[in-house]
């Protein structure tokens, strides 16, 4: 284990770069899988229905006779497509809501706390059913839902964040050089944000998706002929008890699989970015 | 102690205040929310009805609903009848909201509560050992569980709890929260029981990771203090000091943090019940979002606010306890 | 005062290293405590003198083996004459040998005063306690209170009171007075007093050089992790003629009433020490064999002193 330590704290940022342009890579091949396989792929046929895995099947097949994997691959972009998509959103509602309770009048300050406040009172998976049924249910209401549930802890982070950069020394300056207040914020707090919000942004990331599956399984959100993740698990889970465990199983360890592997890329891009946290 | 109970007062009455408020906001947005709804509720009731319904029918339960008046009247008017007690008939189960919201959060409040005190207790004692064995081996392996188990959706544990200790090892029943065929009224108690293990054990499984790690942090804060040193100074040895300054240290922030997570309680139960069949608040829910029930959906919503506004509460309250003594403690 | 040869604590060349990692594999080890040597004494209190940062809080720590686990610390330690290994520290820590912290931050913020002047062994009888506490002039509630509740100088005393109800016959006392008035700082150095009155040996580690004149038997002169010198405190107060090491005299001349003649240079790291005499570097009687080589500890004039030259 030690032997593998490159001592050298050059050796060691690379290590930390090649790790994370690899997990990119991963990420971005199985993401381009989902996207290009065609849909005869995941198309069944009635003669291989309920199959368990084999070398054709690695993942066996559904009680529809369609390929597991393929629909895995496809459910995982589908799913992916949603969490950065949300995610973004909800990225920048917790920028604009950070820094104006930061920046704002004590009042803006305190309205923002209490909105928040408001959004953590209710269950997420409770206000994305209500946001969800108030869209029509479909892909709209869960990209909304999982939108507004999502931005509150970074939108804190970002507050505190601009607080202490505003009390730095040459902020203060800036402004009695009569810089405006946009000024400040593009030159001195954006690029010093952008770090911290591209791995909260991340972070969030598996959120999404682990929420997205969720409300899926539910059954909100995408049609079941889309095949998201939730749709196959939940559909497994009407034949789980004739024994299909590789229908649940193996979508699901897929899923873990792709948030841990997120989670990782943003660990490890915290790491290039902000060096200074990889201390304990 | 004297200051103690006078400030918990205090926090009880600033909180309460703003529970009136964040519930109020609550119920306006819901409200709104299922008004903006191209799900037509009425169509909903009517299909729950099952019989052709002439139009003339249809306009008096129109009129009944107040369906042609402007959404600000129809909202006042629920929420006066809120106050008074009647939330409305759920056009799924033909029943009172109340009268639904009630019997079926015992069910969910034996399920919450099990899978709260089995990952309070779970994450505390992962969490102390994780604290007295910092950065060696029993450390490293249980933080890296608790890293992957916050990757793992609920629902998807429950699922692969189901297909190892239901479908092939027959421990447990499948779902539900009693024999399938037996009137709820004569499920007996151990009945009940063994229809709820796993379910618990796979909403603590979503908990337990998040308090462990929070106990670890504690604890090695606690560890790393001086009056700890102290205590080593004065012959205290490693399980005299977690038991004598440990605990008393680190369990109130815990009960804090395990009280401040009841809106993760509560959505993890509407994903266990779910896979569980189990009939509780949670599958409620989803199955009122799916049918367009909205009375009962509007109740459900405001009862989960409540029910984490109150853990909340309690949550401030512990914290009021302890404040001022780790404040003064720290300069 | 008791006969001085019965030495209750004897240290022989300690030295205290911390392990220190850079990054991933190379690691460093520093050096805080070095080469240092010191004697206490049934009945005497012994000032431990040097100004803040000079390691002499870990010099507690290694007497009773509480270091943190990435120390280590080589040299002898004899307590009544018998070597003082780890398990032996381990038992006699809060039984024979007591610590006075220095704040009210080494009390659990959440135990009420009573129960942590108890410790962790039960108590006997309730009554040390509450005879104690009012020997302490601390009000009857003091028991009950919680550390935040006290004032400085009633924390102060509980923490006296810690090592009072033990039967310790050595107490080591770590700064016991910074942020005291002058009252308050006579008071509680006259607990100490009265342990030493009673026999027991008291170490008092202060950087409060004046107040180690003043106030304690023998003064030992701290310097970057060593003793340079020992000696009775009546020599420390007649002036720099009677002291041997010439940073013992720069430390008198720098006291206010003194002139006030500030020592040039700094108190060297650590990380980087010098090879030879560890004052060297600053000192005006320096000769080359003081670079090269550490001075042997000499008995002159009843005193220690770490010093090619002192007499």
């Amino acid at each position: 284990m030690s032997i593998l330590k490159i001592s050298h704290p050059a050796g060691r940022r690379t290590r930390v770069v090649i790790l994370t342009i690899l997990i990119a890579l991963l990420l971005i091949t199985i993401y381009a899988m989902g996207i290009f396989i065609p849909d005869e792929a995941a198309a069944g046929s009635f003669l291989e229905a309920g199959q368990p895995p084999s070398w054709k099947h690695p993942f066996g097949t559904d009680m529809l006779g369609r390929d597991l994997l393929a629909r895995t691959l496809k459910g995982m972009a589908v799913s992916m497509t949603i969490g950065i998509a949300a995610s973004a959103v909800s990225a920048v509602i917790a920028v604009i809501t950070g820094i104006a309770a930061a920046a704002g009048s004590r009042y803006l300050d305190a309205s923002i706390g209490w909105l928040i406040d408001l959004v953590m009172s209710i269950p997420h998976t409770i206000l994305v059913i209500l946001i969800s049924f108030a869209m029509g249910r479909g892909l709209k209401g869960l990209l909304i839902g999982i939108a507004a549930t999502h931005w509150c802890s970074l939108a804190r982070l970002i507050r505190g964040e601009v607080l202490q950069l505003r009390s730095r020394q040459y902020v203060a300056v800036s402004r009695r050089l009569g810089r405006s207040g946009g000024w400040i914020l593009i030159h001195h707090l954006l690029p010093h944000l952008l770090p911290q919000l591209l791995t909260g942004l991340i972070l969030m990331f598996p959120h999404a998706i682990l929420h997205e599956a969720s409300v899926s399984f539910l059954g909100f959100g995408l049609p079941p002929e889309q095949p998201a993740i939730g749709i196959i698990l939940s559909e497994s889970m009407r034949y789980l008890s004739t024994g299909m465990w590789w229908s649940a199983v193996l979508p699901g360890l897929v899923l873990v699989l792709i948030v841990l592997l997120i989670d990782r890329l943003g660990e490890q891009l915290r790491l290039i970015l902000d060096p200074g946290s990889a201390q304990e | 102690m004297k200051g103690i109970p006078g400030r918990l007062v205090r926090i009880f009455f600033s909180y309460s205040i703003k529970m009136i408020s964040l519930l109020l906001a609550v119920s306006a947005i819901s409200f709104v929310l299922v008004t903006a709804s191209p799900i037509d509720p009425i169509q909903q009731y009517l299909l729950g009805l099952g019989t052709a319904v002439s139009p003339q029918q249809r306009a008096e339960i129109e009129d009944y609903w107040g369906v042609n008046e402007p959404p600000a009247k129809r909202y006042l008017d629920w929420l006066s009848e809120l106050l008074h007690g009647n939330l409305g008939e759920s056009a799924l189960y033909r029943r009172p909201v109340g009268e639904i919201i009630s019997e079926r959060f015992q069910s969910s409040l034996a399920l919450m509560l099990c899978a709260w005190l089995l990952s309070g207790m779970i994450g505390f004692i992962l969490g102390c050992i994780m604290g007295m064995y910092q950065n060696r081996l029993p450390d490293r392996i249980i933080k890296k569980i608790c890293y992957i188990l916050s990757s793992v959706p609920t629902f998807w544990l429950g699922l692969v709890f189901l297909l190892v200790f239901s479908v092939w090892l027959k421990w447990f029943p499948i779902g539900f929260s009693g024999p399938v065929g037996i009137p709820e009224s004569q499920v007996t108690l151990r009945q009940r029981l063994y229809h709820l293990i796993l379910p618990a054990v796979t909403l603590s499984f979503m908990s337990f990771a998040n308090i462990a790690l929070h106990t670890r942090q504690k604890l090695a804060e606690v560890l790393g203090s001086e009056y700890v040193l102290f205590a080593r100074a004065r012959g205290e040895g490693d399980l005299t000091i977690l038991l004598r300054h440990g605990l008393r240290n680190i369990l109130i922030p815990g009960l804090t943090l395990q009280f401040a997570s009841f809106a993760e309680l509560f959505g993890g139960s509407v994903m266990a019940e779910n896979v569980f069949s189990y009939p509780g608040l949670g599958s409620a829910a989803s199955a009122a979002g799916l049918s367009g029930d909205v009375p009962l959906l509007l109740g459900i919503t405001l009862f989960s606010a409540l029910f984490v506004c109150t853990g909340n509460l309690i949550a401030n309250l512990l914290y009021g306890i302890i404040d001022p003594q780790i404040k003064e403690a720290a300069p | 005062m008791k006969q001085k040869d019965e030495t209750l604590l004897e240290i022989h060349d300690l030295s205290v290293s911390f392990r220190m990692y850079d990054h991933g594999l190379s690691q460093t080890d520093l050096e805080v405590i070095s080469n240092l040597h010191l004697s206490v004494h049934p009945g005497e209190i012994l000032a431990v003198a040097g100004s803040s940062g000079s390691g002499k809080s870990l010099l507690a720590s290694a007497i009773l083996g509480i270091l943190p686990p990435n120390a280590t610390v080589r040299g002898h330690l004899h307590y009544k004459g018998q070597e003082l290994n780890a398990q032996r520290q381990k038992q006699l820590r809060g039984t024979e040998i007591a610590l006075v912290p220095q704040s009210v931050s080494f009390l659990d913020p959440l135990m009420k005063a009573g129960k942590q002047a108890e410790g962790h062994h039960r108590p006997r009888t309730p009554a040390p306690i509450k005879s104690l506490f009012r020997r302490l002039e601390l009000p009857e509630e003091t028991e009950r209170l919680y550390p935040f509740q006290l004032s400085g100088g009633m924390a102060r005393r509980v923490l006296v009171s810690t090592a009072l109800l033990t039967d310790a016959r050595l107490v080591i006392a770590d700064e016991p007075t910074p942020g005291m008035s002058l009252e308050q700082a006579m008071e509680a150095l006259g607990m100490f007093r009265e342990m030493a009155r009673e026999g027991k040996a008291v170490i008092l580690i202060t950087h409060d050089i004046d107040l180690a004149f003043e106030f304690a038997d023998r003064v030992a002169v701290f310097y970057a992790g060593t003793t340079v010198e020992t000696a009775p405190a009546s020599d420390f107060r007649s002036g720099p003629d009677r002291l041997r090491h010439p940073y013992s005299k720069a430390l008198w001349n720098a006291l206010p009433q003194n002139g006030f003649q500030p020592i040039e240079g700094f108190q060297p790291y650590a990380g980087d020490l010098p090879k030879g005499c560890l004052f060297a570097p600053r000192c005006p009687y320096r000769t080359e064999k003081c670079i090269i080589s550490i001075p042997p500890v000499r008995e002159v004039r009843g005193g220690e002193v770490r010093c090619y030259y002192g007499s």
